[in-house]
């Protein structure tokens, strides 16, 4: 499915009808991007690869290079208001620019292969196109002049200020070259992550309400409703605290490995269940701190993924060291939640 | 950036000084700024910023600059690890709030 970008115009060059595409959002781009987030149909979310013009292009205009992720693509046009530029838009699979650069999609052969299909060299006079800064790892630029004669420069990092970025003379600040990984920029991204584990969550719901009912006198539905109601509302917060809370407050927690936060999460989520008094006894209280700890410990630490300055040799060493740890404390926190099942609130001689 | 510093001495990043020509490319593409060109050198002033990205050793025309590059994903390493497969990326939000 390819997403049709509203009230397409088209300009005429060399004979050829090229799309145009609006600065402006509608609504049902928006819409669209919500969608995305919440991770609904995100990996069809496409525009269809190729060249499109922005404003009234001629042949010494910029040319811009994008991802055919629509995510990304509305990011990008919705900045470039007033400005008369080319836009090649590669087919990176729907994924957008830093990622697809980083498997590759997003690279020299596929800006090289481009730069032929849509002929290019009879669109414009110069021989220079401006390519994300992010699209980097995936790109060599002298390559790229190797093989077709394109300059490669690379623009800013933010699309925000490409239309700057031009007018300095194709020169980007320190600060437009610097990635940045904002509050705003952290807080769409939890939505993903509070859906990309969801179906675990229920699962572990519908197992404490069953296993909830157990007790020394034997099994009551009574309690299974009593006591799983109190424990998925433990786990809901476990798993806020690590997809979420985490997240968001991720520079102010202590520690630089996502798991330390992530657990920092979790032992004051517990610290706080535990004064609401929903974690039960003495033994469930720890089984549930330790349970607690882990999610949120676990969860926040696949937020490295989404992050923007953690290095695939920093995770697997925070996963050697963080992965068992977690493991051991949820087997415990779950072996010690069972026994409660048996011991807490029933004791008798 | 503050309070968004990741582990200390765990990247691969090296870099060749004597194969180093200046260019800057390193120092161009780099998101955090872990490359400076002194004289016609490139330095690198931040090496623990670092995120492995793999985008100066790509652009290095002379190859000075070696780095095992990849995406430093805790899913995508689980995965590895416990299916020997890798995942699609249709995981995650992706880092690509308003990036051009």
């Amino acid at each position: 499915m390819v997403e049709k970008t509203d009230s397409l115009s088209f300009i005429t060059c060399n004979n050829r009808r090229i799309p145009r595409v609006p600065t402006e959002l509608v609504f049902a781009d928006r819409l669209g991007g919500w969608k995305a987030r919440w991770g609904i149909n995100r990996m069809k979310y496409l525009v269809e690869p190729g060249l499109y013009a922005v404003g009234n292009p001629d042949a010494d205009s910029v040319v811009l290079v994008s991802a055919n992720y629509k995510l990304s693509f509305d990011a990008l046009r919705k900045q470039l208001s007033g400005l008369d530029a080319w836009l090649m838009v590669l087919d990176t699979k729907g994924v957008n620019v830093w990622c697809a650069a980083g498997k590759g999609t997003f690279g020299t052969d596929e800006i090289v292969r481009r730069i032929e299909l849509v002929k290019l060299e009879k669109i414009v006079n110069h021989r220079r196109i401006i390519v994300p800064q992010l699209a980097a790892p995936g790109v060599a630029a002298h390559e790229v002049k190797k093989r077709c004669g394109f300059s490669v420069v690379y623009g800013p990092v933010r699309a925000a200020d490409i239309i700057a970025f031009i007018e300095a003379g194709m020169k980007a600040t320190e600060a437009m070259r610097r990635v940045r990984f904002s509050l705003h920029d952290r807080l769409v991204l939890t939505p993903m992550e509070f859906v990309m584990g969801a179906k675990y969550l229920v699962f572990s719901v519908a197992l404490l309400f069953i296993l909830a009912g157990l007790s020394a006198a034997g099994y009551s539905s009574d309690l299974a409703v009593k006591n799983g109601v109190r424990s998925a509302v433990n786990l809901l917060a476990a798993y806020l605290g690590g997809t979420v809370v985490g997240p968001v407050l991720l520079p102010w927690l202590p520690g630089r490995s996502f798991s330390f936060k992530g657990c920092f999460v979790g032992v004051v989520v517990g610290v706080v269940l535990m004064l609401l008094k929903l974690t039960g006894g003495r033994l469930e209280t720890i089984a549930w701190v330790l349970l607690v700890a882990a999610v949120a410990s676990f969860a926040t630490m696949n937020f490295t993924g989404a992050s923007t300055y953690t290095s695939l040799s920093g995770v697997k060493k925070e996963v050697r060291v963080a992965l068992p740890l977690q493991v051991i404390a949820a087997v415990l926190g779950a072996g010690m939640w069972v026994a409660s099942r048996f011991a807490d609130g029933t004791i008798r001689i | 950036m503050k309070g968004q510093e990741y582990l200390k001495n765990a990247v691969t990043l090296e870099l060749d000084a004597d194969k180093c020509t200046g260019c800057g490319m390193c120092a161009t593409v780099c998101p955090h700024r872990v490359f400076e060109i002194e004289g016609k050198r490139a330095v690198i002033v931040d090496r623990d910023a670092c995120m492995e990205c793999g985008a100066c050793g790509r652009n290095c025309p002379v190859e000075a600059i070696t780095v095992r590059s990849g995406v430093g994903c805790a899913v995508a390493v689980l995965t590895r690890l416990l299916r020997g497969s890798e995942i699609t990326c249709d995981c995650c939000g992706g880092p690509h709030n308003g990036t051009f």
